[in-house]
């Protein structure tokens, strides 16, 4: 029997574990909230994890995993985390959880079979998985700082063009003389 | 009998701690990210605000002032007296839990003391402790605890963490308003000079200047007049509004951020577009130049001072009566606080529409009309030619500014309106709009940069929902009537669903308006291509 036929099997064993194991990162008084609460719109954090998890645990039991598409079920689930109360290493760790859920859910199977080999190889693929997770993480992050220095300057935009502190130059019309001064009025600028 | 009992070396390892602290003995960590920087003491002394001092949350040393214990309590004494809402909300809450789950930052964040019971307990439990018997007798077992710097501290990081958005107090059986017992913290903070700066800055720029941005009258005439070019180049017509006009029938009013920052910049142009074309007789002023209020995320009397300002300027001015801009806590004022501060404004007439003849009589006392009210009664009266293809390249749905949904219940008109400007629009999940709508996670003063973690966690459900009608529809425009919303949700999108733009329903309105002698239209206001004319845009630019 191949180790992704018994994890088929322990499916909906490993991902009861694998949930309660990341909402254990979050405050015992909101595992509750976070577990019980279906509705995704009364409750998005709870559902993007529990959505998340299973689509990226399909993926991981597909013949072939599809780095774009598991990528986008990832980015649910870390979009959210890098922006809540973690270190860089407590967001992800999520995704190491998995090799424990399933070696302790498994591990009489994987012994009894003789499925060592490919359990190592199926925890590559998580390794594999952490890898895009840092990418994924990282872009989030610096989407964070992006959106703050586009608040600075979308805040202050009309005012440099009134104070005729900056000028765009239009892609098209080489020629100095076609050069447009787009929103500056020109009179206002030689008085 | 149990299967497994435990060993003897498993049994001396048995932890006797309780595995949680009570929630009041857990201190407040103030974590970068979820708070903004204190008040500067230039910005609190212009409008005489005590114990001003430059202050960094980030010290250890909030430099308080002395006995600032016995202000503190001397300020809940006195609100007491004077608000009995507050008292009823100190005293009538059974903790029964029906508002925990409903506030979008404790959603968001998972944090028990974004609970709004909990955030609520916070001040109740000092309350017990100073104002009632049970908490001076039986203490911490009454739920009542000391007033110590750690609680000081607290208060401060967690009533910055609300955004008085009121969607708790929806859910509540008693119908305790959460959001004033956040005003009532704030005010109590303010009385130690601990506010933020993000709120003391505008505060003392609309005090000294008019407008949050301190803009003065030749700027705010300038900067229309880019607007103007804008549109005669959109458009071909020439709009030509006027400034502090006396004799002028209509004094219009809107946040100034709508003058300055994009997207709130072409809600502006719809506005001047509309009014041009209805040949309205109204005046912007220069002075009573913002509709937001962030006095109102000071104390009750600031808020007062400041609004009083465009009433004054309607009155130098000899106005019939005030049209304001799509604002949303300037709306929640004039709704449930003017009345009470000012009496009726007599001095004004009834607002009656002078295209339609229709009479606001909601207006009757504040004299003051919504912007979407009266758009929606143009359009009800066939006085608007409106042509919604030309937003067929947006597919459209519509967040319920908190203000405007909960606090003056005007849901009907913004949709009524978007309807008739617009042929695609879609609404988000019922239980993320109308009276349940989510805040856009950065209201009362909490939309500042150094916040950023507090307001993209805030801001998950209404996210979350927008990402919902955008895979499912493709809804591509997020739009709504409040000058914090287009500013936020902007940042909001950007993280969470990038492919949605955020535009005020006036924009939409400016983009489907047929105006006299106009040219014919080959972009909307951004520059984006109308449908059908995707190769025409070089042309025009």
């Amino acid at each position: 029997m191949e180790l992704k036929s018994i994890l088929l099997q322990k499916k909906s064993v490993i991902l009861k574990r694998w949930f309660d194991m990341v909402l254990e990162t979050y405050p015992a008084d909101s595992v509750s909230f976070f577990k019980n609460q279906k509705d995704k719109f009364a409750n998005p954090v709870g559902a993007a994890i529990v959505e998340g998890i299973e689509k990226i645990f399909n993926e991981l039991l597909a013949r072939e995993m599809n780095p774009g598409t598991v990528g986008m079920f990832l980015d649910n689930i870390i979009r959210i985390r890098a922006v809540q109360d973690f270190t860089p290493a407590e967001a992800l760790a999520f995704i190491f959880s998995l090799k424990k859920v399933v070696r302790e859910e498994a591990w009489a199977e994987i012994q009894a079979n003789g499925l060592t080999e490919e359990l190592f190889a199926f925890e590559s693929q998580i390794d594999d998985l952490s890898l895009i997770s840092f990418n994924i993480y990282m872009k989030c992050r610096e989407k964070i700082y992006e959106i703050k220095a586009n608040e600075a300057r979308d805040s202050t935009f009309r005012l440099l063009q009134r104070a005729n502190l900056m000028t765009e130059i239009q892609e098209q019309g080489p020629d100095p003389e076609d050069v447009k001064l787009i929103n500056i009025k020109r009179k206002e600028a030689t008085k | 009998m149990a299967t497994k009992l435990p060993k003897p070396d498993e049994l001396s390892r048995i932890d006797y701690t309780p595995p949680k602290k009570c929630w009041m003995d857990t201190p407040a960590e103030l974590k970068p990210g979820m708070y903004c920087w204190g008040a500067k003491a230039k910005n609190l002394n212009v409008v005489g605000f005590p114990n001003a001092r430059d202050w960094s949350p980030a010290e250890e040393d909030w430099k308080l002032p002395k006995e600032w214990e016995g202000t503190v309590l001397e300020g809940i004494h006195d609100r007491l007296s004077k608000y009995r809402s507050f008292r009823l909300f100190m005293d009538v809450c059974v903790r029964c839990g029906a508002c925990a789950d409903k506030c979008h930052f404790y959603i968001g964040t998972g944090d028990p003391k974004n609970m709004p019971v909990l955030r609520a307990e916070l001040l109740r439990s000092v309350y017990r402790k100073y104002f009632t018997v049970p908490g001076k007798l039986f203490g911490g077992l009454a739920g009542a605890r000391e007033l110590t710097t750690e609680v000081l501290k607290e208060w401060w990081y967690y009533f910055f963490q609300c955004t008085e958005c009121r969607r708790c107090s929806v859910f509540c059986p008693y119908g305790i308003d959460t959001a004033e017992v956040t005003m009532m913290g704030r005010e109590l903070l303010n009385l130690l000079g601990l506010n933020i700066d993000w709120i003391a800055g505008p505060v003392a720029n609309c005090y000294k200047k008019g407008n949050h941005l301190g803009l003065e009258p030749h700027t705010i005439k300038s900067s229309m007049e880019f607007f103007l070019d804008d549109i005669d180049t959109l458009t071909g017509v020439k709009v030509e509004p006027t400034f502090n006009r006396k004799g002028a029938e209509i004094l219009f009013v809107t946040p100034s951020v709508d003058l300055f920052a994009d997207p709130g910049t072409y809600t502006a142009m719809g506005y001047l577009m509309l009014f041009h074309e209805l040949g309205l007789d109204y005046t912007w002023s220069t002075y009573a130049s913002e509709g937001g209020n962030f006095g109102v995320f000071t104390s009750n009397e600031m808020a007062k001072r400041l609004h009083y300002k465009i009433y004054a300027e309607a009155k130098r001015l000899g106005v019939k009566y005030i049209i304001g801009g799509e604002c949303g806590h300037m709306w929640r004022l004039v709704n449930q606080y003017l009345d009470t501060w000012h009496g009726p404004a007599d001095f004004m007439e009834e607002p009656v529409s002078p295209i339609t003849g229709t009479k606001f009589e909601n207006a009757k006392s504040t004299k003051m009309v919504h912007v979407i009210e009266f758009t929606a009664d143009l359009i009800k009266n066939g006085k608007l030619k409106l042509d919604p293809t030309r937003n067929d390249h947006l597919n459209v749905t519509y967040h319920d500014s908190c203000n405007t949904a909960r606090g003056m219940g005007l849901l009907d008109e913004p949709r009524y309106v978007l309807k008739n400007s617009c042929s695609n629009f879609h609404e988000m999940p019922e239980n993320t709009i109308r009276e349940q709508t989510f805040c856009c996670g950065s209201g009362t003063g909490l939309n500042a940069s150094e916040n950023m973690e507090l307001r993209m966690r805030g801001g998950i459900p209404r996210a979350n929902a927008v990402k919902h009608v955008h895979e499912k529809y493709g809804v591509n425009m997020l739009t709504n009537i409040c000058a914090i919303d287009r500013a936020t949700l902007k940042a909001s999108m950007d993280y969470w669903v990038p492919d949605v733009s955020v535009a005020g329903v006036h924009e939409l309105v400016g983009n489907a308006l047929i105006m006299t002698g106009e040219k014919e239209r080959t972009t909307d206001m951004r520059g984006e291509p109308l449908p059908g004319k995707e190769g025409d845009e070089n042309e025009t630019v």
